[in-house]
């Protein structure tokens, strides 16, 4: 055991620095941004390059740690319990790859919407900013640390909001900061609250030390208040209202990073701390999250598909399919088993691509017919075929119609509910994915089916950056949907990894039972890693000071 | 001492979540901030107080004495930057926003929510 914990630890230490690259390179790039502010074409050109190394850098990343390894750094040489680190295993590579993917789809896309003015207004380096707090909030392992990712991302977010300055967007954003901050204060209580149980914010430190320990009043407390706060951060219900509120009004490629990426950060949050943190699979710490988790996920999916359906402007109506999707990404993780959590992870990888990607299809749309009203819009089909099947391609993966990537996250997320024995759940996303596919096809033949409804007008003509942006995310969709044996095992493997030691072969066992293949359990996974770190960053005994 | 600060914590809560309510923008900012203050307070607290001296290992010595918890120090710290941070921008969003609206009060549905409305006979041709 002790042989294995130093290998563990020699392969983490080796190739420490590829966790800091997917967060370093943006953070990096927005500063030189933001002093390039004179010279646009220059500060675009640095911005392109940044986003291309970045997910450059992911890719590395997700390469290394794919067989098995975690790729741990702790700044300052301050080892786990103490220090922050940054910790990049299957999931976290994973999602800064995707990350990096809806980063490159939304530089294509801005090329041909984000013009003189609005570069002005710093679009470059609020951008890259928000990106390099979104890989950061994927790859630490530190709950204090998570917080802040969260603010910055939330700071990046307004700016991005309020790039025009116009009335409804400043409605919205402040809007969206209220929330924002109170979704934030009720997190870093929670926070505080686990420090004050453990003595330590390192995630698998935490873990480690609430392994075992009975149901507590600080730990339910501590844990209902982090799930209203990520609750809060990924819209679900009933904390969904700011988000419909704000998106629509920002430009199209600021509300598609922030429709691709944002939310999930929250859900990420949750999969991370409740399954890791409290130990959701097996002995749960802290009890009836179960019930509170499956209660939030059906009544956000149920409510906001139905809102979806009464809207008009397609950017609200698609704000409302975020939160919806979401909702089947909460189901997965209800469960509490490793098939659900292994579904909700290839859900989030899943949605990042197709809302970003729709969100950059209503731009497209909205450039052709003059705006985003769904009334007014019509005869795309004929005058812009190419729009028109690229939009589909991703309405339809959105609506869960194979082969595309939609189909097979939903089959995941409901086969995961029916095996879990949650046979209401699974009935109510079948039901809410029939309600999805009728709002896509209201899109569908409202803006591109039925001839205009003003004959005459002609569409303008869809720039070739638009298309690309759409285009690059409906090939991601169609290649996760064709390769979805690889992809699936992989989202298994990562949640197998995931999983604290102790209810790992519990979660494996559970799912061997129900019938799929054994995955194999991975021995070599965080805390071994960070322990071992640890040991060589500050004596042991300077933990003496304090007892919890 | 513990139970004087868990007081002034609460009621700084209260006070805090009273004024969050309100539909004044201005209100709900200084709200926002107080909450805030009440969980740095909190925060403060989960570092238990004992002692007044510094976490310094002494020289020749390896083991930490009887000494005050630095940590919850530094993320008090760390959260009343973010938070300024964060209360500056709202500021700006509010200032914005009295000079488009000339008001403070945020009652009914904002520009924000009139966009693209589907029962206000609204437009989503803005762009």
């Amino acid at each position: 055991m002790m042989a294995e914990t130093l290998v563990g630890a020699t392969a983490a230490v080796a190739s420490s620095g590829l966790a800091l690259w997917p967060v370093a390179i943006p953070l990096g790039a927005a500063a030189i941004t933001l002093l390039l502010r004179r010279r646009p074409a220059l500060q675009r050109g640095v911005m392109e390059a940044a986003v291309l190394l970045m997910l450059t850098a992911s890719v590395w990343l997700l390469a290394h740690v794919a067989p098995g390894r975690v790729a741990a750094m702790a700044f300052g040489g301050w080892g786990a319990p103490f220090g922050v680190t940054f910790v990049a295993d299957r999931l976290g590579a994973a999602l800064t790859v995707v990350t990096g993917l809806v980063a490159l789809a939304v530089t294509i896309y801005a090329r041909a919407e984000i013009r003189a003015r609005r570069r002005r207004a710093d679009f470059d380096p609020i951008f890259l900013a928000m990106l390099a707090s979104v890989n950061g909030a994927f790859l630490t392992g530190d709950i204090f640390n998570l917080y802040v990712w969260f603010e910055l991302m939330l700071v990046a977010a307004m700016g991005l909001v309020t790039i025009d300055r116009r009335p409804a967007q400043i409605d919205g954003a402040i809007r969206y900061a209220a929330m924002g901050m109170l979704g934030a204060t009720f997190i870093l209580i929670g926070i505080g609250l686990l420090y004050g149980a453990t003595g330590t914010l390192d995630m698998a430190s935490i873990s480690a030390a609430l392994a075992g320990r009975g149901p507590s009043v600080t730990l339910t407390a501590a844990a209902y208040l982090l799930f209203a706060g990520f609750a809060l951060k990924a819209g679900l219900f009933p904390f969904f209202f700011w988000l419909p509120a704000s998106y629509h009004t920002a430009p199209i490629a600021a509300s598609a990073a922030l429709a691709g990426l944002l939310t999930k950060v929250g859900l990420y949050a949750c999969l991370r701390v409740f399954v890791v943190v409290f130990h959701g699979i097996g002995q749960p710490t802290v009890p009836g999250l179960s019930v509170l988790f499956a209660i939030v996920a059906a009544a956000t999916m149920v409510l906001c598909v139905l809102a979806a359906i009464a809207q008009i402007d397609l950017r609200r109506l698609l704000a409302f399919h975020i939160i919806c999707q979401v909702a089947y990404m909460m189901l997965g993780l209800a469960l509490l088993s490793l098939l659900g959590i292994a579904a909700a992870i290839f859900y989030m990888w899943h949605s990042m691509l197709v809302q970003a990607g729709l969100f950059l299809g209503a731009g497209a749309v909205g450039r052709a017919t003059g705006g985003y009203d769904l009334r007014r819009a019509g005869g795309l089909m004929r005058e812009r075929p190419l729009t028109a099947a690229l939009f589909a391609t991703l309405a339809l993966s959105l609506s869960g119609i194979p082969p595309l990537s939609g189909f097979w996250a939903k089959f995941l997320v409901i086969d995961a509910a029916f095996r879990g024995g949650a046979m209401w759940l699974g009935i109510t996303a079948l039901i809410v994915g029939l309600l999805t596919l009728y709002s896509m096809s209201k899109i569908w033949t409202d803006a591109f089916w039925r001839s205009p409804p003003r004959p005459g007008k002609l569409t303008r003509q869809v720039p070739p950056a638009m298309a690309g942006a759409v285009a690059l995310l409906a090939a991601c969709t169609l290649g996760i949907g064709l390769a979805i044996g690889p992809v699936s095992s992989f989202a298994r493997a990562a949640a197998v990894q995931m999983l604290p030691p102790a209810t790992a072969a519990q979660g494996a066992e559970q799912g061997t039972q129900q019938g799929t293949q054994p995955a194999a359990v991975e021995r070599r996974r965080q805390p071994a890693a960070m322990q071992a770190a640890a040991v060589d960053g500050i004596p042991q005994s300077a933990t003496a000071g304090r007892a919890p | 001492m513990s139970v004087i600060y868990a007081f002034v914590a609460a009621s700084l809560f209260g006070c805090g979540v009273y004024m969050v309510l309100s539909r004044n923008v201005v209100r709900l900012l200084l709200g926002l901030s107080l909450v805030a203050t009440a969980v740095n307070l909190m925060i403060f607290q989960t570092g238990r107080i004992r002692s007044p001296q510094p976490p310094l290992i002494p020289r020749g010595a390896s083991r930490l004495g009887e000494s005050a918890d630095p940590l919850p120090q530094a993320l008090i710290l760390t959260a009343i930057v973010i938070g300024f941070a964060l209360t500056v921008m709202f500021a700006a969003l509010a200032l914005r926003s009295y000079r488009d609206r000339g008001t403070l009060v945020n009652a009914g549905a904002g520009p924000a929510e009139q966009l693209g409305d589907p029962f206000a006979g609204g437009t989503g041709d803005d762009g």
